[in-house]
């Protein structure tokens, strides 16, 4: 599995001196857990947006084993629905009119509605969510909510996951234990996966690499600590990630 | 007492309603979603059964629907008698009298919805009327269904357009808005008054509930 990413994209900025915000990526990840690591601005989150395609690059290729789902330069752009990646983002975006297992049985792609179903509920016990299957997202909490987001990003088989930031608003405990569950997961699914994070335990726990992102750039880093020292340097862009 | 014009009112509001939020819900997610030039000028076209006088409207949509018409020639050609002065005209008069509303209301509410519910349901593989049916209607749903009452009270309500396109003609085309003139002109009062009554309970009726949603959303 190896993740291959060379793209520039610009978005307007009015924050930034030069009125724009360009990021240029280009690097290759394999498969395991690799931490977006980088302070608040350095384009992060832009990078996952991306890669789910949520967000168009002005130009480049963004391949997974070599079969690209993004080559600007042949014309290739798949949109986000049939892309196959799972993400979780900040907040978890469940349908608050849905029970917790119907919001995880719709991201489930293939099979009858009982087929789909069985599915969410074997991915709401992966996640040690079962009990919450017929609760509303409304009655739950941010850590069990992210936690029926994680076993959402999960259901459609997804050939590489993308986790942003998603348990900084969260307690320390609920934190630790979803850390524990998406190192299992990405172990034993042997998934590609991207998990950004602001939060220096979190990438000693989770990292297999680090991905340094500092102004829009990327760099591999395999030395865990010099990617905390990058991590605490406040950039000149620090400010609240969007 | 003649029930004639409370069953026609109630099955022309009905229908109306029905084709309002079927053109309303669907042309509401396309202006709330959809960037195209002429965007606004569309929103503003729509917009004018609201500032246009009842008989002025009326009386666009005798020109569009009258026998020499296309529209009118077709339905003449298919159903062997004139579109004008039927409570199938009268369907239509209150649709477009009504439509606005129901645009207007479920327009805002679209454009409310936090896109990120959106991206994060398309990275889990919906797109197109699923997704639309499934994530951004149901979250927008107090303020289609609110526009939707309103519509259907202003359906039920219409006077001008109405009875420019349909007429007054008893046990045809009489909707309850025209009886309660009709019978004022015969000063029979007494149903008049009766009529007028249950108008204003069903207005009343959808104010309220329409508070109701636009509270409990907040």
């Amino acid at each position: 599995m190896s993740l291959t990413v060379d793209v520039r994209a610009s978005v307007g900025d009015p924050l930034s001196p030069s009125g724009a915000f360009h990021l240029d990526a280009r690097f290759e990840v394999a498969g395991g857990l690799t931490v977006v690591a980088g302070p608040s601005g350095a384009g992060k989150t832009r990078l996952l947006r991306l890669l789910a395609g949520l967000d168009r690059p002005s130009d480049g290729r963004i391949a997974l084993d070599g079969e690209p789902f993004c080559d600007l330069a042949s014309g290739v752009h798949l949109p986000a629905h049939e892309r196959r990646i799972g993400m979780v983002f900040q907040q978890p975006f469940l349908l608050p009119h849905r029970s917790i297992r119907s919001n995880v049985a719709l991201a489930v792609r293939t099979g009858t509605r009982a087929d789909r179903r069985d599915e969410a509920m074997e991915l709401l016990e992966q996640v040690g969510g079962v009990d919450l299957a017929h609760r509303r997202p409304g009655q739950l909490s941010g850590g069990q909510q992210q936690r029926v987001a994680l076993a959402r990003a999960l259901a459609g088989h997804p050939r590489l996951l993308l986790l942003d930031e998603p348990f900084s608003a969260l307690d320390v405990p609920v934190r630790d234990r979803l850390r524990r569950i998406v190192r299992d997961l990405v172990s034993t699914a042997g998934l590609p996966t991207l998990f950004v994070t602001h939060d220096p335990d979190e990438l000693l726990v989770l990292a297999d690499r680090v991905l340094l992102a500092e102004h829009g750039r990327f760099m591999t880093v395999t030395d865990p600590d010099g990617a905390i020292a990058a991590m605490r340097a406040p950039g000149p862009q620090d400010r609240p990630a969007r | 007492m003649d029930l004639f014009p409370l069953l026609l009112s109630l099955r022309v509001a009905a229908l109306a309603t029905l084709i309002t939020t079927v053109i309303g819900v669907s042309g509401a997610y396309v202006l709330a979603r959809l960037d195209f030039p002429g965007r606004g000028l569309l929103e503003a076209v729509a917009s004018l059964p609201i500032v246009l006088p009842p008989t002025v409207l009326g009386y666009y949509l005798l020109v569009v629907l009258g026998r020499t018409s296309p529209i009118g020639r077709a339905w003449e050609a298919v159903t062997g008698g004139p579109l004008v002065f039927t409570w199938q005209a009268a369907v239509i008069a209150a649709a477009v009298a009504s439509l606005p509303y129901t645009l207007r209301a479920a327009t805002a509410a679209i454009a409310a919805v936090d896109t990120a519910y959106e991206e994060a349901a398309r990275v889990c593989g919906l797109h197109g009327a699923r997704l639309a049916i499934t994530v951004t209607l149901p979250l927008a749903a107090r303020g289609i269904v609110a526009g939707i009452s309103l519509a259907f009270a202003r359906a039920l309500g219409d006077f001008g357009t109405t009875i420019m396109v349909a007429g007054n003609i008893p046990g045809r085309t009489q909707t309850m808005p025209i009886a309660v003139y009709d019978r004022v002109q015969a000063f029979d009062y007494a149903t008049a008054g009766l009529l007028a009554a249950v108008l204003a309970a069903v207005a009343i009726i959808v104010l309220l509930g329409v508070r109701w949603l636009e509270r409990s959303t907040t």
